[in-house]
């Protein structure tokens, strides 16, 4: 197998020529932030939370879906990457409404944790307020619009380590949301196996299960990545 | 087919034409006023003449001067009947016979049409779009054929490098370039799409060669196709242009049947067959990679690149995207040489480019000027000027991707370089002229307004950026927003574009960030003072502001 080399925040690493920069810096011990990356599930580079800076590139470009290459100059952490990761986020707790002293994911949220990481401490923008609402038809999971922060992890479980192809988006821009079949109750659709695999991705709290109150939605993730390795490496141990 | 059998019916075409070729518009803008029955009626005004053997009266496309339709037009050399009636169509027959007509007519001499360069609508407004033959007649196939007989592949390639053609979707990638590589990347199946999904707002361009002349994109793809190694080609057209859509279907059926469409394509071993795709109103899928996944039957989001399109595109398969505009430039390129083409234009960007123009302007319309032409030509000599006696205060162009050039920069000659340098884009080729009543805060928030509308909602940036920089446009509009609010969308402007995943994100902040080069006292005229104190300073010496409180 090939093998790369290149810098990561000065930090000369190899590593395989399939690695993205992100599975690479991980490797090497550099943390680049992520909110739409889910170890086990496909990239799609929407979050943008893990913009590098590459020398001889023009433009920033989303750590999980580019390859290394030999010789690549990587800038991680730069004033002005960690200034658009705040922004990023900013836009985010404005968009929605991300109340987390109510919500169930309290304490075990990813767009929490980030926050906190990237020293967002205020959020510049007026909130938007907008009304969502929430799907609770489910016997065993309910799906709140309010939480969602449409990184799509859920529709690509659903699709591709479950296969049953219940989840997806509807709409466009800030009018996108997340549907269960073609617009129907979740508690309805005839194809969600309740395997529970999408409540386990979500990163926020707008997936959780029935009966959970405020911080006590815990996930174990890993159960994906384990998932994915035992059918395609057939790696059986964790 | 072959070459005589090509040669057949061009001659059989020229044979039957009569005397007198009646042509009317039947483009989306005159059908819209009643073409159609402009035309039944000079149809029948000429059997009520008993002309019939001297006059054909024949359905055309674009006859350009859209703002004054429905056009009517006598062959040879007869003045340019506008804004004509069904009512009128006795008195065009019996001005034909040497009487003078009292009926609106426009100048064929005027600047408006000499000053324009035909190649793309070379026969936009002579031929019939709806017949194979009428193309055929102007040597239309002329070119595929000579390239399947006469050039390899790679002379193909070569011809087109020459020519300096580059992309007329609005980047301006050179076309010759992208075709080398998609013909290099390995792979046994390879795909062609032609770009048709037209968005920009005022913009109409490639409506109007889909319209005019179908046929011709239809002999771009397949020489593009021969060039790079391509055996199938997607034509990816707008639901909203039904018109251009039934054409082409009706193009491709005819290309079928004659066999200048399937398999072994003028006794080649060459095959190649196209279809249509239908976008569903998405401005996104513009975006290459947005397009493809839509062509696979996708939800119309864009994909980081690379893998560019050349590389992995449809299903995989390495994938040659173009512009409408592009393609029709291909056979006129093979037909006429590289050198022929070169010698057009600018040293860096060649040929002509298509222009809709639309806005505060006399002449609303197409145009297709070499390039290099400048912008005062265009909007002044050939567009008339701004209407009712007001002044043209700045030009727009690229569409929501675009910026506004003010009055003063009208001199600059229009090319990819020089637009750029002035923080706009050449763009497809919109071009919306604004005069002294425009405030240019209120340009900059419907074109926001229009890329909010049209976020995909994949990336954040551009999902939530825009509707915070929009939110903030208004603000400044309803006198609310202070010196912060500026500072603040400047800095998401900055931050949007450098961040989104795909054009429509990263272009977005553009009518904002030109609009305030050169008009910032506009915004600045609308601001509150300061109320918060200075900025920064104050709150206990920190340098955040408490603008809001925190979710967390």
């Amino acid at each position: 197998m090939a093998v790369k080399t290149l810098t990561i925040d000065g930090k000369t690493i190899s590593a395989e020529e399939s690695a993205t920069i992100l599975q690479a810096a991980e490797e090497a011990g550099v943390i680049i932030p992520t909110l739409c990356h889910l170890d086990g599930i496909y990239d799609v580079g929407a979050c943008r939370l893990c913009l590098v800076e590459i020398v001889g590139y023009t433009k920033l470009m989303s750590a999980c879906t580019t390859r290394v290459r030999e010789g690549m100059e990587v800038t991680t952490n730069s004033e002005r990457l960690r200034n658009y990761r705040r922004m990023t986020l900013e836009l985010l707790f404005a968009e929605r409404n991300h109340i987390c002293a109510v919500c169930v994911a309290n304490g075990h949220c990813e767009l929490q944790a980030l926050a906190y990481e990237q020293g967002m401490d205020h959020v510049r923008y007026d909130y938007c307020y907008p009304k969502w609402e929430v799907d609770a038809s489910h016997r065993l999971f309910g799906m709140d619009h309010n939480r969602c922060i449409l990184c799509t992890r859920c529709v690509r479980a659903c699709w591709h380590i479950e296969g049953a192809g219940t989840k997806n988006v509807s709409g466009r821009g800030n009018q996108s949301r997340i549907i269960c079949d073609l617009n129907d109750n979740w508690g309805v659709s005839k194809t969600c196996t309740s395997c529970g695999k999408c409540v386990m991705a979500c990163p926020t709290g707008a997936l959780f299960h029935q009966g959970s109150t405020a911080a006590e939605m815990q996930r174990d993730r890993s159960k994906l990545e384990f998932i994915v390795n035992a059918r395609e490496k057939k790696q059986w141990s964790v | 087919m072959t070459l005589l059998e090509l040669q057949q019916i061009k001659e059989s075409e020229l044979a039957a034409r009569k005397k007198i070729v009646l042509r009317c518009c039947m483009a989306a803008g005159c059908m819209s006023l009643d073409a159609k029955g402009v035309k039944k009626r000079l149809e029948k005004a000429v059997e009520e003449a008993g002309l019939q053997d001297e006059v054909e009266v024949v359905g055309v496309g674009c006859m350009k001067l859209c703002c004054v339709g429905p056009l009517v037009q006598a062959d040879p050399d007869s003045p340019l009947y506008t804004n004509v009636t069904a009512e009128n169509a006795p008195a065009i027959i019996a001005a034909l016979k040497g009487g003078k007509a009292k009926l609106e007519q426009a100048d064929p001499q005027s600047p408006f049409f000499t000053q324009q360069k035909s190649i793309v609508l070379a026969n936009s407004g002579r031929i019939d779009p709806e017949r194979i033959e009428s193309y055929i007649a102007v040597d239309g196939y002329a070119a595929l054929l000579h390239a399947l007989t006469e050039h390899t592949p790679k002379d193909v390639i070569e011809v087109i490098v020459n020519s300096g053609l580059r992309g007329r979707g609005g980047a301006g990638f050179p076309t010759g370039l992208k075709w080398g590589t998609v013909a290099k990347s390995p792979g046994a199946k390879k795909y062609i799409v032609c770009n048709a999904d037209e968005g920009d707002p005022g913009a109409f361009m490639d409506r109007s060669v889909l319209e005019s002349d179908p046929h011709c994109i239809l002999e771009g793809m397949a020489i593009a196709a021969y060039a790079v190694g391509a055996d199938q080609g997607f034509i990816y057209a707008r639901a909203e242009y039904p018109l251009a859509i039934s054409r082409l279907q009706n193009a491709i059926k005819q290309a079928k049947r004659l066999g200048i469409l399937g398999s072994g394509i003028f006794d080649s071993p060459f095959n190649f067959n196209i279809d249509l795709r239908i976008g569903a109103g998405a401005f996104v899928c513009g975006e290459e990679t947005a397009l493809m996944a839509s062509v696979e039957g996708k939800r119309g989001t864009p994909h980081p690149r690379p893998p560019f399109p050349a590389e992995k595109g449809l299903w995989d398969c390495p994938t040659l995207i173009n512009n409408v505009e592009t393609l029709a430039n291909i056979a006129p390129i093979v037909r006429h040489g590289a050198a022929w083409f070169s010698n057009i234009g600018t040293e860096k960007s060649k040929g002509t480019k298509v222009f809709a123009l639309a806005g505060k302007i006399q002449n609303t319309g197409l145009i297709e000027v070499p390039m290099g032409t400048p912008l005062r030509t265009i909007v002044e000599t050939m567009g008339g000027g701004a209407p009712d006696g007001r002044t043209i205060k700045a030009v727009q162009t690229g569409g929501p991707s675009g910026g506004c050039i003010p009055a003063q920069y009208l001199d600059t000659p229009v090319d990819y370089e020089s637009l750029t340098t002035l923080g706009s884009i050449m763009g497809s080729g919109g071009m919306i002229v604004m005069d002294d009543s425009t405030h240019m805060v209120d340009v900059a928030r419907f074109f926001m307004e229009f890329c909010m509308d049209e976020s995909c909602g994949k990336c954040i940036p551009c999902r939530a950026g825009t509707v915070q920089m929009h939110h903030l446009l208004e603000k400044i509009l309803a006198r609310k927003a202070t010196p912060r609010d500026l500072a603040k969308l400047e800095e998401l402007c900055d931050m949007v574009k450098n961040t989104s995943l795909c054009g429509l994100g990263q272009t977005a902040p553009n009518p904002v960030v030109s609009t305030l080069r050169f008009f910032r006292n506009e915004y600045e005229e609308l601001l509150l003072p300061e109320t918060n104190g200075p900025p920064p300073a104050t709150h206990n010496g920190s340098s955040k502001t408490p603008a809001a409180t925190t979710a967390i």
